[in-house]
């Protein structure tokens, strides 16, 4: 993130290291050996603790499964037909893929634009640059909480404030009311993360050398045509690094939903974790979660790796022209 | 070199073992084997893990201790959900407490189905016999796997005060006088109802009610064994509860609140004197008390009433809705843990239990201790009923009821019919196999 040199054209095509190393002899045995000696207790504890749930995860997505007792009820793919005919795990995908894009439409402007104006000299931009930051400190049970509380139908501070102007809060609320729960979630989705990119834009923003800049200034540009023409471009790959983070976490997303409203109203703020982490320990159909738990992996494995592939990839060349040259 | 890679194998191989260790352990924490005179510890999970209660427990092991040398009870007191997370932790690790709490139905057959849980039926066969009836919730196959020491039914708990303030002088004993009540309410500017749909299950034990009121007896039986619902009374009670939300009866935002965590729960706003009735079951009363700064609840303004009458149902209009708590022995657990089991059955134990108003008693020596005069009024009409339904969704177990659950709270937010409730039931059932 720090880095933002721009790679060289053709980089990508450089030839990897690979070919150029001797082949054959006992030297590659030995360090082989070495590589296995010094990364098994790295690997061990990864294969535990993340290869070998997975691998559990899918086994148990192919039994009906209390939950308890052994695995005896093998029923193949059923729970995933089960999952992939659910009208609300349907529901959930669609709400998951529509956090993902309206997070980035909404906070990318809105945290570039803060950034932006966070990185001139203004009179209190520390304090600024805190209160913007704090709620992605808070913990986000904490901020579930506290929204919820605050958005109370009737009773709650924002209700009591858009009384004071006259208006009147919808009858079940902002969370209670279907229509209304959604945009109501990435309102505080907003406030909550809206921080992280503007702090991790201020900190690409640190690597935009000044002389550009100042050299810009001398020909004239004015403080947008800069921002446009030489600091966003910049700023390219600490904007697609941000973008694949909040994709993966978008598509994850649980603590604030369970909390605020739980999934519902109607099922209208469902997602793939709210809808697994339901179905197993509510109701207690663990191959049902488990086979709703690998679709979720599925579908954001095959979208980060596509985002690696098609977007990351000038931000990665990076590494392999380092690897080239060692 | 060769010091590293020594000490680096060495790492990671006792990693491996450690970690193998962990994973290898028989986990059998009560001793097992113990009744040929040696000493036995015996774990025991409840709930009651707050004053009174808490003390009343540890003096109940503690007399039972001293009455069985040798015997050592190990209590572990948690918080009602904490506690149900660590049972179903605890069942999937094989690593049950010998002693703990069985909400019955579907669940207990879930449980029985793998083997986790002791058969009470012959060495209990006292306390089975003294309980009668009430231990049918808790029976699969003819066979008694819990002894229930608190039960309980669902009704109307109110604000007398308010109520007197709207003019309402009787509680209503049918649903058209529940109505003129609602619409006496609402005239005098008071919400009448508040129901924590947000949670599901409050919204669903109407749903529960109406069919218990509409269906015969052997229909409601039959369903929890033959998981068949295609009567004609299951929709009735579904057309019933869409008349009911029609009304408008409910709390204002009553779809996204909840039951009783908060006073903005739907505990919380009668506790709050916001709104004039709750339908609960018969912790209401403790729940209340927790919600409010007094820690006294509604105090002496508490009134309630059973769940009115309906127009032509099949049901005995005198049957409850209803559940408790039953204490179950773990499969493997010593021959000490039901002999403790049954202590607490005791006429001694449940006095104890009920003077404390920690529950309302299953021994029927120790039903007049309760001191409470809203929940000696419930316990009465328990006690008169011909039969009390199980909660549907702990009958039907988690999964069908689950599905339940979630229909009838749809047809809160009105996007669910009568027909829906009985399709996603029968839809979640036939999945089972």
């Amino acid at each position: 993130m720090t880095s933002l040199s721009v790679p060289p054209r053709g980089a990508t095509t450089q030839p990897t290291g690979r070919t150029a190393r001797p082949v054959g002899g006992g030297r590659d045995w030995r360090m082989a050996g070495e590589i296995l000696l010094f990364t098994a207790p790295a690997l061990t504890i990864f294969g535990l603790f993340v290869v070998w749930p997975i691998l559990r995860a899918v086994q148990f997505s192919l039994y009906r499964w209390k939950g308890f007792g052994p695995l005896v009820d093998f029923v193949g793919l059923q729970n995933y037909v089960a999952v992939l005919t659910n009208e609300v795990f349907r529901g959930a995908v669609g709400h998951n893929l529509f956090i993902v894009v309206a997070s980035i439409l909404i906070q990318l402007p809105l945290g570039l634009g803060i950034a932006l104006l966070l990185n001139r000299r203004i009179r209190g931009r520390g304090l600024l640059r805190t209160i913007i930051f704090v709620p992605y400190v808070l913990a986000e049970v904490i901020a579930g909480v506290v929204w919820f509380q605050l958005l109370q139908p009737g009773r709650g501070v924002v209700e009591t404030l858009l009384g004071t102007v006259g208006l009147d809060g919808p009858y079940q609320g902002f969370l209670g009311t279907p229509e209304l729960a959604m945009p109501t979630l990435m309102v505080v989705l907003t406030w909550k993360y809206v921080g992280l990119a503007v702090l991790l834009f201020l900190a690409g923003l640190q690597g935009v050398p000044d002389e550009l800049t100042e050299a810009a200034q001398i020909d004239g540009a004015t403080w947008w045509q800069i921002q446009r023409r030489v600091t966003i471009p910049l700023l390219g790959p600490t904007i697609r690094t941000w973008a694949f983070l909040s994709m993966i976490g978008s598509l994850q997303l649980f603590d604030m939903v369970w909390i605020l409203t739980g999934g519902g109203p109607a099922n209208a703020t469902t997602t793939m974790a709210t809808f697994l982490v339901n179905e197993g320990t509510k109701r207690q159909n663990y191959g049902i979660a488990a086979a709703a738990s690998v679709v979720l992996f599925v579908i954001a494995l095959t979208m980060a790796v596509l985002y690696q592939r098609f977007v990351l990839r000038r931000d990665t060349s990076d590494a392999d022209v380092l690897r080239g040259v060692r | 070199m060769t010091t590293i890679r020594a000490l680096s194998l060495m790492a990671s191989g006792s990693l491996v073992l450690t970690l193998a260790a962990c994973g290898d352990g028989d986990g059998g924490e009560g001793g097992q084997g113990a009744s040929d005179g040696e000493d036995v510890t015996l774990t025991w999970w409840h709930n009651s893990n707050t004053g009174d209660g808490l003390e009343y427990y540890q003096q109940v092991a503690e007399d039972f201790q001293d009455a069985n040398p040798g015997v050592t009870i190990q209590i572990e007191a948690m918080q009602h959900e904490d506690m149900l997370t660590q049972l179903d932790a605890a069942f999937q690790a094989g690593d049950a407490p010998d002693v703990y709490m069985e909400r019955g139905g579907g669940e207990l057959a879930d449980h029985v189905a793998a083997d986790l849980t002791m058969d009470l039926t012959e060495v209990a066969a006292e306390e089975i016999e003294m309980l009668g009836g009430t231990v049918q919730g808790w029976t699969v196959d003819d066979r008694v796997y819990a002894l229930p020491f608190s039960i309980g039914v669902v009704g109307f708990w109110y604000n007398t005060e308010m109520f007197e303030e709207a003019g309402v002088t009787e509680t209503p004993t049918t649903w058209e006088e529940m109505y003129a009540v609602i619409d006496q309410l609402k005239a005098a500017g008071m919400e009448p109802l508040s129901v924590g749909a947000g949670d599901g299950w409050p919204a669903a034990h109407y749903w529960y009610q109406f069919s218990l009121r509409h269906c015969a007896e052997e229909t409601l039986t039959d369903a929890v064994q033959s998981l068949d619902f295609s009567d004609q009374c299951f929709i009735t009670a579904g057309e019933e509860v869409e008349r009911l939300i029609d009304a408008e009866p409910f709390n204002r935002g009553f779809l996204s609140t909840p039951a009783q965590s908060g006073p903005s729960s739907a505990s919380g706003l009668l506790a709050t004197e916001q709104v004039a009735m709750e339908m609960q079951g018969h912790w209401e009363p403790g729940v209340m008390a927790g919600l409010t700064e007094d820690g006294e609840g509604l105090g002496d303004k508490l009134g309630w009433f059973p769940f009115p009458q309906v127009e032509g149902g099949q049901g005995d209009p005198e049957a409850q809705l209803g559940g408790g708590d039953a204490w179950g022995v773990s499969a493997d657990a010593p021959p000490e843990a039901v002999e403790f089991v049954r202590y607490m059955l005791s006429e001694e134990v449940q006095r104890g239990f009920a003077e404390r108003d920690m529950g309302l008693p299953t021994n029927p020596n120790a039903t007049d201790a309760v001191a409470d005069p809203a929940l000696a009024g419930l316990i009465e009409v328990r006690d008169s009923a011909p039969y009390v339904q199980l909660y549907f969704d702990t009958a039907f177990g988690q999964s069908v009821g689950g599905a339940m659950n979630d229909t009838i709270e749809l047809m809160f937010a009105g996007q669910a019919g009568p027909q829906d409730i009985v399709d996603a039931t029968q839809a979640a059932a036939d999945a089972e196999g």
